[in-house]
């Protein structure tokens, strides 16, 4: 089974977020924290990346565009939804266009609550991401049938609580 | 009986013209004529070339001594050309270009009536003319078996032009007959007869629409040839008193050269004076061959329909420039005029090559590059060694074979698409496959691997660094840097996935689709077999003591036999990853927009929730380097160029005279 | 006979060492940027960690012929190379190399986006500036030692740097743009640098950025070889003189890339064809006029 965990490739969308947690996931590449050093590189293409980072809740304009960001994604692939909007919607979630956490729209893998998440606790979720990423791939090579592995992901909505604190 | 061939090849396009001149209007037997008439001039040429190299193995022959009846023709050729010229420059209120005509004209058969009368030959065939005859003879009948089906479409897309279609065609025969006559004849009259002639029709094929515009450009392109006519009676005169009579000298383009030759080697001192005739023939070639500054009359050749600017691009025309430069090649080399010569061409070949970046409309595109590469040919001519004529004759060959293609190619492609902007090709393979397809193989046989034009681009450059020419060098290094630039643009085009699918109507014809795939077919046999070519037929072209004086192959064959082989990969390697990556399980995505595509890649939703068309265009650069910015400069430079050669060498001729 | 088998171990080697040589200077050049800007880096075998990941993803594609021209591209990428370490004609390298720049570039407008499409016209400036200084330099190698070949250009007495280091510090100068390192990084960008998303890479996922990675490794490969070129001569010690001057090198391009922000590729254009003519152009001259 190839060892896929070294290089986790991000890609970073800001839904409707105050921009509180999008400064700290910028801050996981600063010097302080150097996510870089596990191989996390920020791309800004979908098509490369390996994990979705969203940040902010999902509102109605921009529901199909992360959708769509999620489809053009290459398996396997996982979704970590930082900060509290992006995991429920947030002191947001009656605003008249939210429909409420990065959930509503796609499948979830690891939640990192925070207002705004730490950069510690961005970087543990990425790397909680990373085991799960492992797994699918596990799957995918073992041949299992993807559209059941999906079903089975959603089913299970194993929600991983990341980097309550340290 | 092989001997008649070429008078054959001559006569014959010019009656098949007189026919199609006096059918009239009548479609049918115009189509008729001509296509019978091109098929027998392919059919011909190929033969006498066959012929000729298994009967004499290329052997060089002049023949045709004894040709008073002709002499009388051509005479007779001579005057009607000018009444012509001046009968339509007076029509159309432009007298002071029929002097151009007039003048040079009426020296010429003083000095013809008044020499002795001489035994020499008419017809000179030597592997040079031979090619030539071949690529004129197939690329030409090509031309016009395409011409037949392509004014069908033509007149059914422009109402507003008169349909003279059987005029038109009578023109491209003539033009053809002209040029086989010019690339054979070994008498000086003759040539300029026959110079003057292509001048004319490719004046008349220009302004065959009669709309304000292509008469203007007609008439450009007139007086620019007719000064180049001017240049080339200046230079035969010139030599013919220089040696003439008491001399030995005859109005013979061999004895042109030996005897030149002669005085340039026996005699240093008088060099510059012996100089003088090749120069103003050169100059001729250079009106011929569009360059800087009289590369305007070709850019005014476009309004004219597509198959004459095929005709004048490729195979006919703007080569007899380059023909006449390889033939004084020997003369340049080493000399003055050589390296003013080739100083014009490759200006031209960088100049020519920025301007064609700021071009959409193809046909610019592709005269814009016509004019680059004659650049290229002629600073290989002009520098005049082995190697560099070597590449310049490759040049030649595959540049007409591309050329002619593409032009082809964009008028089949107007006809249907009722436009040659570039940027309306955008997908040309979803709508028109075939059509993108080919294009997309001349495009790659102008400038990328694994096609001829780029060994002979890599031989030019060797050539011009043993010569030591640094100015021609670097020219060459920044022209194919920004070649390659325009010809991509273009190749991307063609490939890019459509911003909407449209059904076009295919109106290409089967003359047309023929010519299309006979002209691939050349390029690709071109291709593989180009060290054949150059071992068995170029080679000993160089070697034989007409041309140049060495024997030593210019470019080993082993190296070439490498590069070929190498270069072919290029062609199978993309094939075979094709066939083998067609169903490889790849997951098809949506391309990137930013998340906001309508579920297609040719439209996006904007911020206001509607759904907007995505257009994708290329750079022009337009303020930079278009055509009104870049023009004028570059004639001054090359104007200037050549007002210094020719203060240069008449002080050398005042002073020898003195 | 055994001419021709040296020939084929060292295009063996070549074909299986020079990824790894890519991928290490590839790393090792990661790791020198991030100390340079106080980060403690990824480790240096990262790069071959991304390249088996990117393997094995789900293979996806915008278009589909894009597979099949992103491996043309590698293929001819490592013509190039191979041609030049087997000691075959610089200029026809060159020339290949340009095909295999061309087929990158039906990659990304074969896919009708609007990033890959900027991204593939700046390419083709990129081009624009760094052909002329390439010709240039095989035609200068050609006047030294007049022959194209590579076997003969590294057989002489004198370094050929002697004779041509304005050509040297021109082609270290186009370098910068041949190898996408700031401030010509404008067709695309390495990763933490973005600008119109990855430019002319923004389609490519998985597998095919897995090809256009090796491709990349390959390319610098070539790339170095040709720095080693100017170095190299009959002395056997020449060799250790070339790779010091190779690290040297892409020391250089490293500090430049840390060092400088993004240029306008109008800009790119002048500045590179001024380096080209009045460094190379000029020692050109010399050239011509000392071999006269």
């Amino acid at each position: 089974m190839y060892k896929i965990t070294r290089s986790p490739w991000v890609m970073h969308y800001d839904g409707s977020s105050c921009n509180g947690c999008d400064i700290e996931v910028l801050a996981c590449l600063t010097p302080v924290y150097d996510a870089e050093r596990f191989g996390i590189v920020n791309t800004g293409d979908p098509m490369q990346a390996d994990i979705l980072l969203i940040t902010g809740g999902i509102n109605t304009q921009n529901a199909p565009v992360v959708k769509q960001l999620y489809e053009q994604m290459s398996d396997p692939k996982v979704v970590v939804a930082v900060g509290v909007c992006a995991c429920t919607g947030g002191v947001f979630k009656e605003c008249y266009n939210i429909l409420g956490g990065a959930d509503q729209v796609i499948p979830v893998d690891v939640y990192v609550p925070g207002c705004a998440a730490r950069p510690q606790a961005i970087i543990d979720g990425i790397v909680k991401g990373i085991g799960i990423f492992q797994e699918r791939l596990n799957k995918m090579e073992s041949g299992e049938d993807e559209k059941s592995s999906q079903e089975e992901k959603d089913s299970s909505e194993e929600k991983e609580e990341a980097g309550k604190e340290e | 009986m092989l001997d008649y061939a070429v008078p054959f090849l001559i006569c014959f396009p010019f009656l098949i013209s007189v026919f199609l001149l006096l059918s009239g209007k009548n479609k049918a037997i115009g189509n008729a004529f001509a296509r019978i008439g091109a098929v027998v001039i392919l059919i011909t040429s190929v033969a006498f070339f066959a012929a000729q190299g298994i009967n004499r193995s290329f052997e060089t022959a002049s023949l045709f001594t004894d040709t008073e009846i002709a002499d009388y023709v051509i005479l007779g050729g001579e005057i009607l050309l000018v009444v012509v010229v001046v009968f339509l420059c007076f029509k159309y209120k432009k007298y002071w270009i029929s002097l151009l005509s007039v003048i040079p004209t009426v020296a010429i058969i003083y000095v013809e009536e008044t020499a002795a009368k001489e035994e020499m030959a008419h017809i000179f065939l030597d592997k040079l003319a031979m090619i030539m005859i071949l690529l004129v003879g197939v690329i030409g009948s090509l031309i016009i078996l395409y011409a037949v089906g392509y004014m069908e479409g033509y007149h059914e897309h422009h109402k507003e032009v008169q349909d003279r279609r059987n005029y038109f065609l009578a023109l491209l025969f003539m033009f053809m007959g002209a040029m086989f006559g010019f690339v054979t004849c070994a008498s000086l009259v003759w040539l300029i007869f026959f110079w003057e002639c292509t001048s004319v029709c490719s004046f008349l094929l220009i302004g065959y629409t009669r709309s304000d515009e292509a008469v203007n450009n007609s008439f450009r392109a007139l007086w620019m040839n007719l000064l180049g006519g001017v240049a080339l009676v200046g230079g035969v005169i010139f030599f013919y008193y220089l040696y003439g009579g008491s001399n030995g000298g005859s109005l013979s383009c061999r004895q042109f050269v030996t005897l030149t030759s002669q005085i340039i080697t026996g005699a240093p001192q008088y060099a510059g004076i012996a100089l003088f005739p090749v120069f103003l023939i050169a100059f001729a070639a250079l009106t011929k061959s569009a360059q800087m500054p009289f590369s305007t009359w070709l850019l005014g050749a476009m309004v004219a329909p597509t198959p004459s600017s095929t005709l004048l691009h490729s195979a006919t025309m703007v080569k007899a420039g380059i023909y006449i430069l390889i033939r004084l090649a020997p003369l340049m080399s080493g000399s003055i005029v050589g390296s003013f010569i080739s100083f014009i061409g490759g200006f031209t070949f960088l100049a020519a090559s920025f301007m064609a970046i700021s071009q959409s409309d193809a046909k610019k595109v592709l005269a814009m590059s016509t004019i680059s590469n004659l650049g290229l040919m002629v600073a290989c001519a002009g520098i005049g060694t082995p190697e560099t004529v070597w590449a310049c004759v490759f040049l030649m060959l595959f540049h007409a074979v591309s050329k002619s293609l593409l032009f082809q190619l964009v008028g089949a492609v107007e006809n249907s698409l009722h436009s040659r902007d570039v940027e309306d090709f955008h997908g040309l393979l979803y709508m028109m496959p075939k059509q993108a397809m080919f294009m997309f193989i001349g495009i790659t046989g102008m400038f990328l691997a694994p096609f001829g034009m780029l060994i002979s681009k890599w031989s030019a450059l060797k050539g011009m660094v043993d010569a030591k020419n640094a100015l021609i060098v670097l020219f060459i290094v920044f022209g194919s840097a920004v070649t390659s630039l325009y010809w991509s643009k273009w190749m991307g085009k063609l490939i890019a996935h459509p911003h909407k699918t449209k059904e076009v109507k295919d109106v290409t014809e089967g003359g047309e689709k023929f010519s299309f795939w006979i002209h691939a077919l050349i390029m690709v046999l071109l291709c593989a077999g180009l060290p054949a070519v150059s071992a068995y037929y170029v080679e000993p072209m160089l070697a034989s003591t007409d041309l140049m004086s060495v024997a030593e192959p210019a470019i080993s064959g082993s190296t070439l036999y490498i590069l070929v082989g190498i270069l072919m990969l290029v062609f199978i390697i993309p094939l075979v990853l094709y066939f083998s990556e067609k169903n490889n399980g790849s997951t098809k995505k949506l391309a990137y927009m930013g998340g906001i595509n309508t579920g297609k890649n040719d439209g996006f939703v904007d911020y206001m929730g509607e759904e907007k068309g995505l257009y994708i265009s290329n750079y022009y650069f337009e303020k930079m380097l278009g055509i009104d910015k870049l023009m004028v400069p570059s004639q001054i430079i090359s104007s200037a160029a050549l007002i210094i050669i020719f203060c240069l060498l008449g002080g050398f001729v005042i002073g020898g005279l003195l | 006979m055994s001419d021709m088998t040296i020939k084929i171990i060292i295009a063996v080697c070549y074909v299986l060492l020079a990824p790894l040589i890519g991928g290490l200077l590839d790393g090792i050049g990661r790791k020198i940027s991030a100390r340079m800007q106080r980060r403690v880096g990824p480790p240096i075998l990262q790069p071959f960690y991304d390249f088996g990941k990117l393997l094995h993803k789900d293979p996806i594609h915008v278009a589909p012929s894009q597979d099949f021209m992103m491996l043309s591209y590698l293929f001819f990428i490592i013509l190039t190379g191979g041609m030049m370490f087997l000691g075959m004609d610089l200029l026809m390298c060159m020339f290949i190399l340009s095909t295999a720049v061309m087929f990158l570039y039906f990659t990304a407008v074969v896919t009708g986006s609007h990033y890959t499409n900027i991204g593939a016209t700046r390419e083709l400036l990129q081009m624009v500036a760094y052909e002329p200084c390439v010709l240039l330099t095989c035609v200068a190698f050609y006047v030294v030692s007049s022959s194209f070949n590579t076997a003969d250009i590294i057989s002489k007495d004198i370094s050929p740097i002697a004779y041509m280091p304005g050509v040297f510090i021109a082609f270290v100068f186009i370098l910068t743009i041949k190898m996408r390192k700031s401030p010509f990084d404008i067709s695309t960008s390495h990763h933490p640098n973005q600008e119109i998303v990855k430019g002319i890479t923004s389609e490519l996922g998985a597998k095919n950025l897995a090809v256009y990675t090796l491709a990349e490794w390959y390319e610098t490969v070539f790339l170095m070889g040709m720095v080693a070129l100017f170095i190299l001569n009959k002395n056997l010690w020449s060799i250790l003189a070339a790779v010091i001057v190779v690290f040297l090198v892409y020391f250089l391009e490293i500090l430049i890339d840390n060092s400088s922000a993004r240029m306008k590729s109008d800009l790119m254009i002048k500045l590179s064809w001024g380096v080209t003519l009045a460094l190379a152009g000029t020692n050109f001259l010399v050239l011509i006029y000392m071999f006269n």
